[in-house]
């Protein structure tokens, strides 16, 4: 069964198609990437597969639930989790309370429990933690468990957003363009980082990115966007010589 | 490793475990002893009943505008709910020989009513944040105090009396013991993750899974509940409460508290409201020049020092061990094991 089912999406804003017929099968444990000029649509895709903005029409259903109209705590509790184009953490809260933060939805105990601090409360915090920190330190990050995240350099507040993402234990992650700011050498780790969280975590891979050595080398379908529209589809060897992205990317391409 | 000194923490922790419970009995014993022989001088006791209070109020107010970082300015209208709802329970339904010994109740009953006004003043907040929210909450001021004027049983404009003097010094300590009690509790759990996660960064917070929704009408109820206690207390105190003493004015007053002491800190609160109503008392002789001076300590504290005393700090001993030895416990079991 597919892990995400998008179908004929289409969004508006204010009467401008931001997204129009969008569509996607996601199976399970792929690596599929989204390509396209800046203002193509392409975070609008992640905002309305979370939740975040309601898709005008169409339908997006999550392991054969139907998400649209779905808030985005539900759903991400649901299990989809994602990561943000500029970095979006806790920023004056510590690395572990960042991770700490994702548990919300697991949590079983009521204010009350939490009040009297009673056993179930108790129980659970030290879960919590535990698993918070096991995570930091499978991500090598726990060394930096009591640091305000904002302290931390670029590349490992990058890579405690993923820590983050993955803490609220998802079967598919969005990564919004985790490039981004990033030398070619540490797109090269990157690389290699994103192979291993998937099969680490048995995770599906949906992502955005510009870096085109990236996205041709890890994902195993790309689809390219433009002005809202999906123009082109398929393997990444295809991509790169179909004429409609060539001329996308390079203006129209005389034959 | 060296972490040998978590042991000592810890056993430290331990054994001082009885140490605040009976330090916190016998400083109630204490004010009970000094309300029963008037070993202190009445003004003072006023005073010291004031500041606390007014810790209650910061720290209502605190969970709101420093902890979740919204912006409430209305925080005197729940103060109200809970100071009119207290007294009229007292001197027009309880009967009088009765008054003291459901003083409690009446107290509750007035943070209770303040909670079910807050709750339904949280759901304009989950689509409205910042400034608006803002002004939101102070046309619910507002409101409150024009209602309040316009409803003959409670005195309208002219003001409510007949309380006894109910507010002691033993239960003005009981109430900020529970309010820094409660908030704390909260603070450090799922609930209070929530919150600090709003103040954050919302739209993550609830791409964390966060049901924001939920934790502001809990922050809301719990903010205007305890806002109301205070407001029961100070009725009491006062024996004397008209709807102009609620008005922005001592709104603006719990806020420069909230901000002089440290935003997202109870520390911050205690020392924000203590520091904020003694220096108005010492102060007194200056006359109307006071109010020039106490003005002019906050800008330069804002300019020098513009996350407050505390801001964003916590003494030691509001921080439960769990959560302060968090990473250093973990690295000590996956040491042992």
């Amino acid at each position: 069964m597919a892990v995400l089912k998008a179908d004929n999406v289409t969004h508006y804003f204010d009467g401008l198609a931001a997204v129009s017929g969008f569509g996607l099968n996601l199976e399970p444990y792929e690596l599929v990437g989204i390509i396209g000029p800046n203002g193509a649509g392409k975070t609008t895709i992640f905002n309305l597969i979370t939740g975040v903005y309601k898709a005008t029409q169409g339908s997006i259903s999550f392991e054969g639930r139907e998400i649209v109209g779905r808030s985005p705590s539900v759903i991400t509790a649901l299990g989809i989790a994602r990561t943000f184009q500029n970095i979006r953490l806790f920023k004056e809260l510590s690395v572990l309370d960042n991770v700490r933060i994702a548990h919300y939805a697991r949590v079983r105990y009521s204010p009350i429990e939490a009040l009297l601090h009673m056993g179930r409360f108790r129980r659970e915090e030290e879960e919590i933690i535990g698993h918070s920190m096991d995570l930091l330190a499978c991500l090598k990050l726990d060394a930096y468990a009591d640091e305000v995240s904002k302290n931390l350099p670029y590349g490992l507040q990058r890579r405690l957003e993923i820590t983050r993402a993955l803490a609220t234990r998802p079967k598919l992650l969005l990564l919004d363009e985790p490039a981004a700011g990033m030398n070619p050498n540490e797109v090269s780790q990157l690389m290699e980082f994103i192979k291993w969280i998937r099969k680490e975590f048995n995770l599906t891979i949906l992502l955005i990115e510009h870096q085109m050595r990236l996205v041709m080398n890890i994902c195993e379908r790309l689809l390219v966007l433009d002005f809202g529209e999906t123009i082109a589809q398929g393997l990444p060897r295809e991509i790169q010589n179909d004429p409609r992205v060539l001329e996308v990317y390079l203006g129209e391409v005389q034959f | 490793m060296d972490t040998p000194p978590i042991k000592q923490i810890l056993e430290k922790l331990e054994t001082k475990r009885w140490l605040f419970p009976v330090l916190l009995i016998f400083v109630f014993a204490l004010s009970l002893v000094i309300q029963q022989f008037e070993l202190l001088d009445p003004y003072i006791q006023l005073i010291i009943m004031y500041v606390g209070i007014n810790i209650i109020l910061t720290l209502s107010l605190n969970l709101i505008n420093g902890y979740m970082g919204e912006f409430s300015v209305g925080h005197a209208g729940f103060m109200a709910i809970g100071a009119y709802v207290a007294s009229f329970l007292t001197v027009k339904v309880f009967p009088a020989y009765m008054a003291g010994w459901l003083f409690p109740a009446a107290v509750i009953a007035g943070g209770a009513a303040a909670g079910i006004v807050g709750l339904v003043v949280a759901f304009p907040s989950f689509k409205t944040r910042g400034d608006y929210l803002a002004i939101v909450t102070l046309a619910f001021g507002m409101i409150v105090k024009s209602v309040i004027e316009n409803i003959d049983a409670l005195g309208g404009p002219r003001g409510f009396l007949g309380m006894e003097k109910l507010s002691t010094l033993p239960w003005v300590f009981f109430w900020v013991l529970l309010s820094v009690w409660v908030i704390r509790n909260l603070i450090y759990s799922n609930f209070g993750r929530g919150v600090l996660s709003i103040r954050e960064d919302e739209v993550a917070s609830d791409l964390m899974s966060v049901n924001t929704n939920h934790v502001k009408v809990l922050a809301f109820t719990v903010s205007s509940f305890f806002a109301g206690i205070a407001g029961a207390l100070f009725a009491h105190l006062l024996q004397f409460i008209n709807p102009r003493a609620f008005d922005i004015i001592k709104s603006t007053d719990i806020l420069i508290m909230v901000y002089l002491g440290g935003i997202g800190s109870i520390a911050g609160s205690v020392i924000g409201a203590t520091v904020y109503t003694v220096l108005l008392e010492v102060l007194r002789p200056m006359g109307i020049w006071r109010m020039v001076f106490m003005p002019l300590v906050l800008v330069l504290l804002m300019i020098f020092r513009p996350k407050g005393i505390m801001g964003l700090r916590e003494f030691r001993w509001f921080v439960p061990a769990r959560d302060m030895l968090a990473s250093r416990l973990w690295r000590e079991k996956k040491a042992g094991t």
